[in-house]
């Protein structure tokens, strides 16, 4: 899955196991690696193992097997503190008995540094986040989004090469989420250093990441850049995962140039790209993205095939339409079109044809 | 709605001033929360305030002195008590009178209890004088002077009559100066005598001895608290019996068996002579001192100081550890720096509590202190129940109320009671 040659590698994982109970696996076989000034997101639905991974690299659980690598070294065996890795949390854990200015001194304080250097490297770690003017405030005198720029320099100012951050942004609102989560990729790009970003908001993982990592059942799903994790999903999960997605189920008929003929379960016939797929006769499970869908048959190949489709409820949402289709038995299928003037608005109980570029259309594992 | 009219008075929708309409409306949420309230308040009114008060104002109280003898309390404010000389017929003759009454009444040997505590022979001056003065007659018998002087020459003594001029008012700062090893004479305040000063070192001894008790609940306490804060639920709940197990068995029997641990030939001192550490001969003196009452009391208090350092224990998340060492502190700098300040609201909480119920304790250092070990409060209940000076025990237990609300004032001002946290 390293798609970086492994002597550049900052952090790896290599077949790293963790398990809580001696019963069940929490991670399973966990291999990544990831360069230097790497912005990475490990995404995943609560209980997948993105977490625990992000707490064994911190050094707080230890791996029941495997090594995990910082810099080339192994450190299985070195304590959290000595590890030099600077942590955001998820409810900031700001400490509440110091200021702002004496929290993020600490870390600076217990690598014994001087004072006037401390106080030097506190005032532009607050600076990086816009928040000089608090310093002598207490966390609880501070709201949310400030508490977590706050957590954020402090996990800054000791410059360390690696931070790690746990769903640093869970518990904002949604506007100031979009502001703090541009604040935070452009830190960390300016300042160049590698980021672990645990989430389980996707748009966060796209909208900031390098690489994605989607975990699931405590394996590595996809690790990809985010825009080929949403266009080129390799699984199923990933493809529902990601985004908003159509699946149809059905059998593969025939794979040929580069074309997989589907025949899905109530008879009709699809076009589709096989990815998890290899011969006739194998069950699949399609995907298509609702954008990518076409009413218009004129935009088609003349051979494509198209499939009926009855519009069950039509939503204006604005800047798009979003129809509800039923499609080959499936009541969920999705098609969302550009609020264009010539757009047509469909209404409901309406027939349509539709039909994708093959290319589109992905058939993956069933 | 709030239309405010020309002079600034905000007014409700009807036109009376809105605030005259909502404290009729709280009126009631008012008389109804004060309902639910007044049984418990009129119990503690009456069975523990009330009484508590009556306690109180005896230490100042001396009323018995101008009731039992008002004429002689009277004549005698003329006395010159400096003159060196004896009071004049007038004041025999009053006393005569009034001791004539009280006789009667079967009332002056109480007076004269209650002036042996400030000068010793009252008592029985009083006792042996009433059986004679019976047999004369107020009117007829007169005059007094010698006849009174014959039947017990503490009459003729002007001590006596100084004593009774000093303690002739209402209300008296006697008990109070008793309480601090001091006492009123007719010259002014001064010292009681080298062997009768106890109670001042008996206050110094049991605030000593509480503050020593505090500290060692609070070594003793915290690392419980922090496991029972720290360990899963279920072992919590396991622990936290176990911390409670001792309320459920009786104060008395808990400090007993502290007896049967440390005398002599208790389970410690077999033990330590079994192994040889101690000769047979030479046993250790664990009981009936200072460390008996400190072991003990230690034993019994703990649980006071480990539930509200529980308490305040739980509240701080486990991720403030995570995020210190995360940032490069040692266990230990984490634990001083970050976890230990966060705690101390709870170390104030149970030390207050623990410390407040020490100084006034009174069973287990009756049973285990021996003479070395007692407290003040051992003194206010003997000198409730045997000697009956109740005015100088209420006058103790006073001096021991404002100690603890001015030991309370100052915490508030050092550490401020805000930081404290039961619960």
């Amino acid at each position: 899955m390293a798609d970086t040659a492994k002597n550049d590698a900052f952090v790896e994982f290599e077949r790293v196991q963790k398990s809580y109970d001696g019963v069940n696996l929490v991670v399973k076989d966990l291999n990544l690696s990831m360069p230097r000034g790497e912005f990475l997101t490990m995404l995943g639905p609560s209980g997948s193992g993105k977490t625990t991974c992000l707490m064994m690299l911190a050094g707080f659980e230890t791996a029941t097997h495997g090594d995990i690598r910082l810099g080339g070294t192994s450190i299985n065996n070195i304590p959290p503190h000595k590890r030099g890795i600077g942590m955001v949390f998820q409810n900031y854990a700001l400490f509440p008995h110091m200021t702002v200015a004496e929290n993020l001194a600490f870390p600076l304080e217990v690598r014994k540094i001087g004072k006037s250097e401390r106080e030097e490297k506190v005032m532009r770690a607050l600076g990086m986040v816009q928040m000089q003017d608090f310093a002598g405030r207490r966390p609880s005198q501070l709201s949310g989004g400030q508490q977590q720029r706050i957590a954020l320099s402090r996990a800054l100012v000791f410059e360390p090469e690696l931070v790690l951050m746990d769903e640093p942004l869970g518990a904002l609102d949604k506007q100031l989420r979009e502001t703090l989560q541009f604040e935070i990729t452009n830190l960390a790009h300016e300042l160049g250093i590698t980021t672990v970003y645990v989430t389980h908001d996707q748009t966060e993982a796209l909208t900031m990441s390098d690489r994605v990592a989607v975990f699931e059942n405590g394996r590595i799903q996809q690790l990809a850049a985010p825009d080929k994790l949403y266009e080129e999903p390799e699984n199923s999960f990933v493809a529902q995962f990601i985004g908003e997605n159509n699946t149809l189920e059905g059998i593969v008929k025939e794979i040929k140039g580069g074309v997989a003929l589907v025949q899905l379960d109530n008879g009709d016939l699809i076009d589709a790209k096989p990815i998890n797929v290899t011969e006739a006769g194998q069950r699949t499970r399609v995907s298509i993205r609702p954008e990518r869908v076409e009413m218009d048959k004129s935009r088609l190949s003349p051979d494509a095939h198209t499939l009926k489709a009855e519009v069950l409820e039509f939503i204006y949402m604005g800047d798009i339409f979003r129809t509800r289709l039923r499609v080959a038995g499936n009541d969920d299928f999705v098609i969302k079109t550009r609020n264009a003037p010539d757009q047509v608005r469909l209404q409901p109980g309406q027939m349509i044809d539709i039909g994708w570029l093959a290319e589109d259309c992905r058939a993956l594992d069933a | 709605m709030s239309d405010s009219t020309a002079n600034g008075l905000v007014l409700a929708a009807d036109g009376t001033p809105l605030k005259r309409s909502l404290s009729r409306a709280m009126r009631r949420q008012k008389i109804r929360a004060f309902m639910l309230v007044a049984p418990l308040l009129i119990f503690v009114l009456l069975t523990f305030i009330y009484p508590i008060g009556v306690m109180l104002s005896r230490s100042v109280q001396n009323d018995i002195v101008p009731e039992t003898l008002p004429e002689t309390v009277r004549v005698l404010g003329a006395w010159d008590a400096s003159s060196g000389e004896l009071p004049d017929e007038a004041v025999y003759a009053a006393f005569m009178r009034d001791m004539s009454v009280a006789i009667e009444a079967k009332r002056h040997t109480r007076l004269g209890s209650r002036l042996n505590y400030e000068k010793t022979g009252f008592s029985s001056m009083f006792r042996q004088s009433g059986r004679k003065m019976k047999k004369l007659d107020p009117v007829t018998d007169a005059p007094f002077k010698n006849k009174l002087i014959k039947i017990h020459k503490g009459w003729g003594d002007v001590e006596t009559w100084k004593t009774l001029q000093t303690y002739s008012g209402l209300y008296t700062s006697g008990y109070f100066l008793n309480a601090v090893d001091a006492r009123m004479t007719p010259e002014g305040m001064a010292w009681q005598p080298e062997d009768k000063q106890i109670l001042l070192k008996l206050f110094g001894r049991t605030l000593v001895m509480s503050l020593i008790i505090t500290g060692s609940c609070i070594l003793l306490g915290y690392p419980i608290a922090w496991l029972l804060a720290n360990v899963s639920p279920r072992n919590a709940n396991l622990l936290l019996i176990l911390v409670l197990l001792p309320f459920w068995t009786s104060l008395l029997v808990r400090t007993s068996a502290w007896k049967v641990m440390l005398q002599q030939n208790g389970v410690i001192n077999e033990v330590l002579v079994w192994i040889g550490l101690v000769p047979d001969g030479d046993r250790l003196i664990l009981i009936n001192n200072e460390f008996g009452t400190i072991v003990a009391m230690t034993h019994i208090l703990l649980p006071f100081m480990i539930l509200p350092m529980y308490s305040v224990m739980q509240t701080i998340p486990p991720v403030y550890l995570r995020a210190a060492k995360s940032m490069g502190a040692t266990n230990w700098t984490a634990f001083w720096r970050v976890y230990f300040p966060q705690s101390i609201p709870g170390i104030g909480a149970g030390s207050i509590l623990v410390f407040i119920l020490s100084i006034g304790y009174y069973i287990t250092p009756e049973i285990v202190g021996g003479t070395k070990g007692v407290f003040i409060s051992n003194r206010i209940a003997y000198h409730i129940s045997s000697s009956l000076n109740w005015g100088l025990a209420a006058a103790l237990g006073t001096i021991l109320l404002i100690v603890v609300l001015a030991l309370y004032w100052a915490y508030d001002r050092i550490v401020g009671i805000d930081n404290v946290k039961l619960g």
